[in-house]
């Protein structure tokens, strides 16, 4: 027997019936549209939050010193002043994964233009490999500095669209001199908009300058600028320390101030606030961490089972965090599409079974002019699949027609989804299988002489 | 030659724990090209005997065999093989697929033998198993648009579609008045008479009998008696003779 006759015999059964036939696939339909629906919508919105975090640098990757202490007192993350410029550039070196990393000093304070002032969100010294880092390096006005103003510690910097508005007014500021904490800085370039992060910061609002600038002539050379709680120690705080004093008794007689103006030593802590790195790709970052953490352990003489003084953080964490809150949305709507195409099948099965009892002489004369046990099987069987397959077809374009529309009233991103429309079709057919076997077996079992007397 | 032959057929039906024997030794031959009534009222068994025959149904015990091939013991899926390709069947209530037309109905045998043939042969074997029959103008029209009698005839059509050796005829006129039973009836003689198929007629109708070349009468799962019956005799036997017989 021809599967296409066999699939012409079961249209034709079902033709015969439309309105029924309409009305069993009814609950596919709506089972199928909601899936079809349900995946475009979500895999919209999860595509949707991969985009904003990718504009950020999806394959950043950002290296932080780990904690510092002092007698049994840890200050945080980030308060260890372990990570050096060195480290970064061993990293550009030696790790085959990375793309480009760049060293990154924060500061925060006011930045001065004129009779106008403004405190930047974030002000970073870096190297110019911090755009590369980014993916910021189209710059909308000027140019970025070199590195030979980082090694000189060059008063240049870079301006975000935020500082143009706020100090300039929206007029160019190129070669004009800023003051940042009353540090002269000459603007010789203005980045492009990049807009709000994920998490609303405005980017924007930031100036990029030498980090050896930063570091040395405007957050200073103190431990009190660069370690916020060395800063808050007990002594300055609680008065009673001044009687019982916590602190170790100088073992070397201090400078006076004599003779500090006279041998001026600034102590230079060669270290930065954090190592930004992009991977060569999101593929690539498991490759990266483990590389720089061999490259730092080894550079900070770290033996085997003493902890990291770094710690490493990326953004396909952030990611997949993300997504999986998305994921699992999508998982659980769809389970509840599931169970409607559950319930749909349990009505295709009901109405397959009437159907047999229906055409129970019809099924005892087809087994007389020579049907066998399994051709009636697979008709039944047949036209189920073929009810379910166009229930099926009819939900995705229900579902895909529905997200559309979710889009288009409330601008809700959606993306196509073949895979969802692939399990569809193989849902619908696998529905049809499992719900009209029951009632295709029970019709090749009948007696032909007994169907063929039936009323 | 033999083209039907059964041994001591029985047949025993099992309801619960009582055994109904409906067949008690049945033996006969048919020959190829013969045109048998299987006469017998209601409950006699000639139904039971006909689904054996017809290989819709298995004998309890005895031997059949159908063009020399013993048939009384094969599966149900070579029962079905020889019913599409060696048998025909027509119904007292003629079992057309409602909403199909003519030719499909026709055709519809077709769908299950093995050496499938293309939809467009299929439907040029239809139209001219229905011009046989004289439904050259009503190919397309669905049983509902047909009268009882072109029903019927249409039944017998897609019963030839195979072109098998014999048909059976089960009450073949039991739903139809008088005028259309004679002309299925001249159907069915002229089908054996001009393309020698083995036609065997099961009916309890005296009237429908007589078309036959041999009569069997069958009474309580037993043959009473064989008679000749009208076909080649040229219609001298009366029939109240033949239904005196029958009390018998």
């Amino acid at each position: 027997m021809k599967t296409h006759r066999t699939i012409k015999i079961a249209l034709q059964a079902l033709l015969r019936n439309p309105m029924r036939a309409m009305l069993t696939t009814l609950g596919i339909v709506i089972g199928v549209g909601a899936v079809i629906a349900m995946m475009e919508i979500g895999n919209g919105s999860s595509a949707a939050i991969k985009k904003s975090v990718a504009s950020m640098g999806a394959n950043t990757i950002l290296v932080r010193p780990g904690t510092a202490s002092s007698g049994g007192i840890s200050f945080g993350s980030g308060s260890a002043m372990t990570l050096t410029s060195e480290d970064c550039d061993a990293i550009i070196r030696e790790c085959p994964s990375v793309l480009t990393a760049a060293p990154v000093v924060r500061a925060r304070t006011q930045v001065v233009y004129g009779n106008r002032n403004w405190v930047p969100s974030s002000i970073y010294g870096t190297t110019p490999e911090f755009l590369k880092v980014r993916d910021w390096t189209n710059l909308s006005e000027g140019e970025v500095f070199s590195n030979r103003d980082v090694l000189n510690a060059n008063k240049v910097c870079v301006l975000g669209q935020t500082l143009v508005r706020e100090l300039f007014e929206g007029k160019s500021p190129i070669g004009k001199e800023i003051r940042i904490k009353n540090v002269s800085f000459r603007v010789i370039g203005v980045l492009s908009v990049k807009g709000a992060n994920m998490m609303g910061m405005d980017q924007d609002d930031t100036i990029i300058a030498p980090w050896t600038t930063i570091k040395y002539r405007v957050t200073g050379s103190t431990l009190d600028n660069i370690n916020q709680s060395g800063s808050v120690t007990a002594s300055s705080v609680n008065t009673l320390s001044r009687l019982y004093s916590g602190d170790p008794p100088n073992l070397y007689p201090e400078q006076s101030s004599v003779q500090a103006a006279n041998n001026p030593m600034p102590i230079r802590f060669a270290n930065i606030d954090q190592i930004m790195m992009a991977a060569v790709s999101t593929a690539q970052i498991p490759a990266v961490i483990s590389q720089i953490t061999q490259v730092l352990r080894e550079r900070h003489h770290i033996r085997n089972g003493e902890p990291d003084d770094f710690n490493i953080r990326n953004m396909s964490e952030m990611i997949d965090t993300l997504s999986s809150t998305t994921k699992m949305m999508t998982n659980l709507l769809l389970s509840v599409a599931l169970i409607s195409l559950i319930v749909g099948g349990v009505g295709i099965m009901n109405i397959m079974l009437v159907s047999v009892t229906e055409r129970t002489r019809e099924i005892g004369l087809r087994m007389a002019v020579g049907a066998r046990a399994r051709d009636i099987l697979r008709q039944f069987l047949v036209e189920s699949i073929v009810l379910c397959l166009v229930g099926g077809g009819l939900g995705i374009v229900l579902g895909h027609g529905g997200s559309k529309l979710v889009n288009f009233f409330l601008k809700w991103p959606v993306e196509n989804s073949p895979g969802a429309i692939a399990a569809a079709i193989l849902v619908s057919a696998g529905v049809g299988i499992v719900f009209g076997y029951y009632p295709a077996w029970r019709a090749s079992r009948l007696d032909p002489i007994e169907a063929l007397r039936y009323e | 030659m033999e083209i039907i032959e059964l041994k001591n057929i029985y047949k025993t039906y099992h309801i619960g724990e009582i055994d109904i024997p409906v067949l008690k030794g049945i033996s006969m031959q048919i020959k190829a090209g013969e045109l048998v009534a299987l006469m017998g009222s209601s409950g006699s068994g000639k139904s039971t005997l006909m689904n054996i025959v017809g290989c819709l149904d298995r004998p309890t015990s005895g031997e059949y065999r159908l063009e020399g091939q013993d048939v009384g013991k094969i599966s149900s899926d070579e029962r079905a093989f020889i019913r599409n390709k060696k048998m025909g069947f027509v119904f007292q209530s003629f079992n057309l697929l409602p909403r199909a037309s003519a030719v499909e109905n026709v055709a519809m045998p077709l769908t299950y033998t093995t050496d499938s043939i293309s939809d467009s042969m299929a439907r040029k074997r239809a139209i001219e198993m229905l011009n046989r029959v004289g439904l050259q103008d009503r190919l397309d029209h669905e049983p509902s648009q047909l009268s009882g009698g072109q029903q019927q005839r249409v039944a017998i059509a897609r019963a030839l579609i195979n072109r098998p050796p014999v048909l059976f005829a089960d009450e073949p006129t039991g739903n139809l008045d008088s005028n259309t039973s004679t002309e299925v009836l001249e159907m069915f003689r002229q089908l054996n008479r001009q393309d020698k198929i083995t036609i065997v007629l099961v009916t309890h109708d005296m009237a429908v009998a007589k078309y036959a070349d041999r009569i069997i009468h069958i009474n309580d799962g037993v043959i009473v008696n064989e008679l000749p019956g009208q076909n080649e005799a040229g219609f001298s036997t009366p029939v109240d003779s033949m239904q005196v017989d029958e009390d018998v």
